[in-house]
């Protein structure tokens, strides 16, 4: 056999199984989707046809915009306090901590947990917040309540807490690896040059962070819009989120076409999200070379 | 001078034991639920409240005498096994791919094998869906394996990928130039240089694939894995007995993810 006939012949049985692989179950089931979302409803199924009608429904019916815009909200809260725990968890993993080995295990303390179970991390607060649960016996049993109350579990605040409880390692990974990155040097200069620790936080430190504090928010704003257990287990009656609809289409709602809309509206937003947060990032980089 | 020198210090030791305490705060806040998890699997009482009333082991032995949970987690075990074993080739290939081949198309494939790392898993799961639904495929266990397998596929991907990068391919030309035939340079040289990152992160599959829910939830059949009996008895309410059957996945899946963790870190390192 020739060299590059049999150098051909590898390329192609290497690549070959991964490039089949993503074209069957990724390019097809995304194309097979898209297709979907132009289809009619009709029970108990759907007919084919090139309709925009599921589209006009999630334009015009004021339930979808709704639900996007509250899982847009609560999206965007869980960013943000996820942002105020991660950062100054990471900031003191990074800065105050000395010992190396010690830093390395409380990050993968942090880290860990992002692999384990989502539906017991969200179960658990379903225990914790419910009127028979574990904070209000608490609250009761120490004399702080008369009788334990229902605000705690299936509203927007369970929501929040359980999914920030789920996605802070999303944003800890990626601010910790940012502020790892700034030279200490930098830092040091700020001092000698007598500026205080909170401006030089606020003009140095805070900054160069940036990159790492966009792609967090990025990753949890991403995986909020995605979640459908958390508001199954801690939503309430107006808990609903986009992804919640998105399933019932597929099981009692029973409407694929809709749903299949519904998913390209999730996914070209996500995308966007993504695409947006990646230019952002670009244009804050500071380079330190 | 001095005094503001001190006064800078006051203020920075001020600053730093508040930031400690919201750390302290954040760690908490993130180890208790599983610390709430695991106590109450061991209380003697049904309800999940408090206070705690004694010691049992009974709701680990309700869920040991528990015949469709056991069944359950047997479908869990079936199903990671299989799907971590096909994203390891597959993944594996993928990183090869990328690595060293130019083929038409490259820069798409990437993109399309890492889509599922960043898109929300029912995306995954809603699009295959779709898929089997026209080819006339009914759902099972097998269909969950593919959408599992091609879900996971991107954590190989990217582990191996990185090691690969970093991989000296000097040491794969000696070994040819001293006789050895491809197929002996890959087995004797090149595997044994990504072998712990591709265990690390075949670790890591499999213990995102025993957890999985939302690319499940949409393709399971009538068998349930673990998390989806989970899901549909919570639907029932909660019992102790999850927290006891809990208590053990999360246990385990601590020490695969650590064990994943220190290969992948090793994997760094080498």
């Amino acid at each position: 056999m020739k060299e590059a006939t049999r150098q051909k012949l590898t390329t192609y049985s290497v690549v070959s199984g991964p490039f089949l692989w993503t074209i069957i179950f990724l390019f097809i089931p995304y194309m097979v989707m898209f297709t979907y979302s132009f289809y009619l409803k009709k029970f108990p199924t759907f007919v084919p046809a090139f309709e925009f009608v599921n589209y006009i429904t999630i334009v015009t019916d004021p339930q979808y915009f709704q639900v996007l815009f509250r899982t847009a909200k609560i999206a965007i809260i869980v960013a943000l306090s996820s942002l105020l725990i991660a950062y100054p968890l990471s900031y003191v993993l990074v800065f105050k901590i000395q010992s190396k080995q010690l830093r390395t295990a409380l990050y993968m303390a942090v880290i860990v947990p992002l692999w384990v179970s989502y539906l017991l991390r969200a179960y658990t607060w379903k225990t914790i917040l419910g009127s028979e649960g574990v904070l209000n016996s608490f609250l009761v049993w120490s004399g702080f309540l008369d009788a334990p109350t229902d605000i705690f579990l299936y509203n927007q605040f369970s929501m929040v807490v359980t999914l920030t409880y789920i996605f802070v390692p999303f944003m800890v990974m990626p601010i910790y690896m940012a502020l790892e990155k700034i030279p200490r040097s930098m830092i040091e200069a700020s001092k000698d040059l007598g500026v205080g620790p909170i401006r030089t936080f606020l003009n140095v430190t805070l900054p160069l962070s940036m990159p790492g504090v966009i792609a967090g928010a990025t990753f949890t704003i991403c995986l909020t819009f995605g979640d459908f257990v958390a508001a199954f287990l801690v939503g309430g009656p107006n808990g609903a989120m986009i992804a919640t609809i998105i399933q019932s289409q597929f099981g009692a709602a029973l409407n694929w076409p809709l749903g299949a809309a519904l998913s390209i509206v999730m996914l070209v937003i996500v995308l966007t999200i993504i695409s947006l947060s990646d230019r952002l990032e670009r244009a804050g980089r500071i380079d330190l070379d | 001078m001095a005094t503001r020198r001190s006064y800078s210090r006051v203020q920075e030791n001020v600053g730093d034991s508040l930031l400690s305490l919201l750390a302290a705060g954040a760690l908490a806040f993130l180890y208790i639920p599983v610390v709430v998890l695991i106590i109450f699997s061991f209380n003697d009482n049904r309800s999940l409240t408090l206070p705690l009333r004694g010691f049992t082991w009974k709701w680990y032995e309700a869920f040991l005498n528990n015949s469709d949970m056991l069944q359950a987690i047997a479908n869990s075990l079936y199903v990671a096994a299989m799907a971590t074993a096909i994203t390891l080739v597959i993944g594996t290939a993928a990183a090869f791919a990328l690595d060293r081949y130019a083929f038409p198309g490259k820069t798409v494939f990437r993109r399309l094998i890492l889509l599922p790392i960043a898109l929300p898993g029912i995306i995954t799961g809603i699009s295959m869906l779709n898929m089997f639904k026209l080819m006339g495929i009914n759902l099972s266990l097998e269909t969950v394996i593919l959408g599992h397998a091609t879900g996971l596929v991107s954590i190989v991907v990217t582990q191996v990928y990185a090691r690969l990068q970093r991989f000296n391919r000097r040491i794969e030309e000696a070994s040819s130039d001293l006789g050895a035939r491809p197929w002996q340079t890959f087995f004797y040289v090149t595997l044994p240089n990504i072998r712990s990152a591709m265990i690390g992160s075949a670790l890591l599959s499999f213990t995102v694939s025993f957890d999985e829910i939302p690319v499940t939830f949409f393709l399971t059949g009538r068998d349930n894995t673990l998390p989806m009996y989970i899901y549909s008895t919570l639907r029932r309410g909660i019992t102790p007995e999850i927290n006891a059957v809990g208590t053990v996945i999360v246990v385990l899946s601590l020490g695969l993810i650590f064990l994943s963790v220190y290969l992948l870190h090793k994997s760094d390192k080498e």
